[in-house]
């Protein structure tokens, strides 16, 4: 059975439509790269996966059953912006905790083994000398890291990431290639939306090329040898400049 | 010591003192999510509404509480609604459900056959009203608004921080949305004798928001509100027996006076 599956998977925001007839195969320890402009559908596609949007048409698997079917904590979510209240009263300690709780009944204390996962994944990114700090006073790789801490430590079985390496300092793409590289080898299936061609080859064993719909589709070495891939990294590189 | 224990000699006093701790706690543990979600509007809105319900249990000889816990739960669960699914924008949904409901209750009240004073203690507060009845309805609501604050404190947590991330995660959050929302309605019922309908949002905020000022966790910020609700509630209870000012007020002003020397402490340290 595959980690993810997408079959004529469509997905409509009113008139918009954000992913057409979209189809791919996610198996078990494989790390699939989503490239694409801003605005292809990228993050659509992630959130698809997450449950997050119904698709208007189509289908979205996960381990075989709609993602909304799925036990709690199986999917693990890192959004591309963060979009949470910086000011909001937790520590990184806090932050990465919340991990665990999908896994917790309401009445299940918050126990040993709970703990032992969270100073884990702490530790996995690097973030030990932090985890009483509150999340105002790290750096952008840092508050990244504290998100895909949380992620790890909710030990789920698929992990979706959306953009982690846009805007961090180089010592965080460093920690975040090691570890997911380190977990897909250990069958976490992996997705990933990327701005980062250049080093596609060494973070997915497959890419997709996706605008609305899906361009190319392939190793990255036949994904950025093919001329999809001439397009979008024009295309890439003007909206580039364009982001605020 | 007897000018603590005076005001103890009256029934009526022991009972206003019960429920104003009461109040005073579950309004700060819910004031705790309504800073940090931004709902003090919403609050607002929900016991303005309700005093339509309370008009209307009057005039149908009911008890004040079903007649506000209907509209009130309601409202909550309407504008949880409108927030999901409508092309209104927030505010203005509530500006005008609640300004609607509000005059709804006034109007009826205005045509009532014996023009009561005692409604106007639901817009003010007047717990020194508060009944042995309504104090086990005050108790039993907060018992249950406690109990299912204990059950949903991690979802409630995770689903105020970061809801996008919680929902994938396979919280289910819209559902810990309503039943939030029915938990404040609830709160706000509980309060009303007590603070009244227009001064029950200040309750709400003003223990969360000093405490905001002194703590960066979530947990102590709970616990240090909550001690600053109790304190202000019998504190306030106290200064207007013996200042023969309107409780409600009292309390209210002496929670902000405490939320100003948080805010300047803070400012200073």
């Amino acid at each position: 059975m595959s980690a993810v599956r997408a079959c004529a998977l469509t997905v409509r925001f009113g008139s918009v439509t954000a992913l057409d007839d979209v189809d791919f195969l996610v198996n078990e320890g494989e790390a699939l790269g989503i490239v694409g402009p801003n605005g292809s559908g990228k993050s659509t596609l992630l959130k698809a996966v997450a449950g997050l949007i119904e698709p208007a048409a189509g289908i979205i698997e996960v381990f075989g059953k709609r993602p909304r079917r799925l036990p709690p904590g199986t999917v693990g979510y890192v959004p591309q912006v963060e979009e949470v209240d910086w000011r909001f009263p937790v520590s990184v300690w806090d932050v990465v905790a919340m991990g665990r709780f999908p896994h917790l009944r309401p009445w299940e204390r918050f126990g040993a083994h709970d703990r032992e996962v969270v100073d884990a994944a702490i530790e996995a990114l690097g973030l030990r000398g932090l985890a009483r700090r509150h999340i105002a006073q790290l750096s952008g790789g840092q508050q990244q890291r504290t998100f895909v801490a949380r992620a790890l430590a909710q030990e789920p079985r698929i992990l979706l990431l959306d953009e982690p390496t846009t805007g961090v300092d180089a010592a965080t793409e460093e920690i975040l290639l090691a570890l997911i590289r380190e977990r897909v080898g250990r069958g976490l299936p992996v997705l990933m939306a990327t701005h980062d061609l250049d080093r596609a080859p060494e973070w997915f064993d497959r890419m997709i090329v996706v605008d609305r719909k899906i361009l190319a589709a392939g190793t990255p070495r036949d994904v950025l040898d093919s001329g999809a891939y001439a397009g979008i990294r024009e295309h890439t590189h003007v909206h580039g400049h364009l982001r605020v | 010591m007897d000018v603590l224990l005076t005001p103890f000699e009256y029934d009526f006093m022991q009972r206003a003192f019960v429920a104003a701790l009461i109040v005073g706690v579950l309004c700060s543990v819910m004031g705790t999510y309504v800073v940090l979600r931004r709902l003090s509007f919403i609050g607002d809105g929900i016991a303005h509404a309700s005093f339509a319900g309370i008009v209307i249990a009057y005039l149908r000889k009911a008890d004040y509480a079903i007649g506000a816990g209907i509209v009130a739960i309601l409202t909550a669960l309407g504008i949880g609604f409108v927030n999901r699914r409508g092309g209104v924008s927030l505010d203005t949904a509530i500006g005008v459900l609640f300004t609607g409901a509000f005059a709804l209750g006034i109007f009826l009240m205005s045509r009532a056959p014996r023009y009561s004073v005692d409604l106007q203690d639901y817009l003010f507060g007047n717990i020194l009203a508060v009944s042995a009845t309504d104090l086990q309805v005050i108790v039993g609501l907060a018992v249950v608004v406690a109990f299912a604050i204990l059950l949903l404190f991690r979802p409630l947590l995770y689903s105020s921080f970061d809801p996008v991330v919680a929902q994938a995660s396979g919280i289910r959050v819209p559902l810990v949305d309503y039943v939030l929302l029915v938990l404040l309605a609830l709160t706000i019922i509980v309060s009303l004798e007590s603070v009244g309908i227009v001064l029950v949002a200040a309750l709400l905020v003003t223990p969360a928001a000093a405490a905001a000022q002194m703590t960066k966790r979530f947990i102590p910020m709970m616990a240090i509100a909550v001690a600053i609700g109790a304190a202000c509630s019998v504190g306030g209870l106290y200064l207007s027996y013996y200042l023969q000012s309107a409780s409600g007020a009292t309390i209210v002003l002496l929670a902000t006076v405490v939320f100003f020397i948080a805010l300047a402490l803070r400012r200073a340290l």
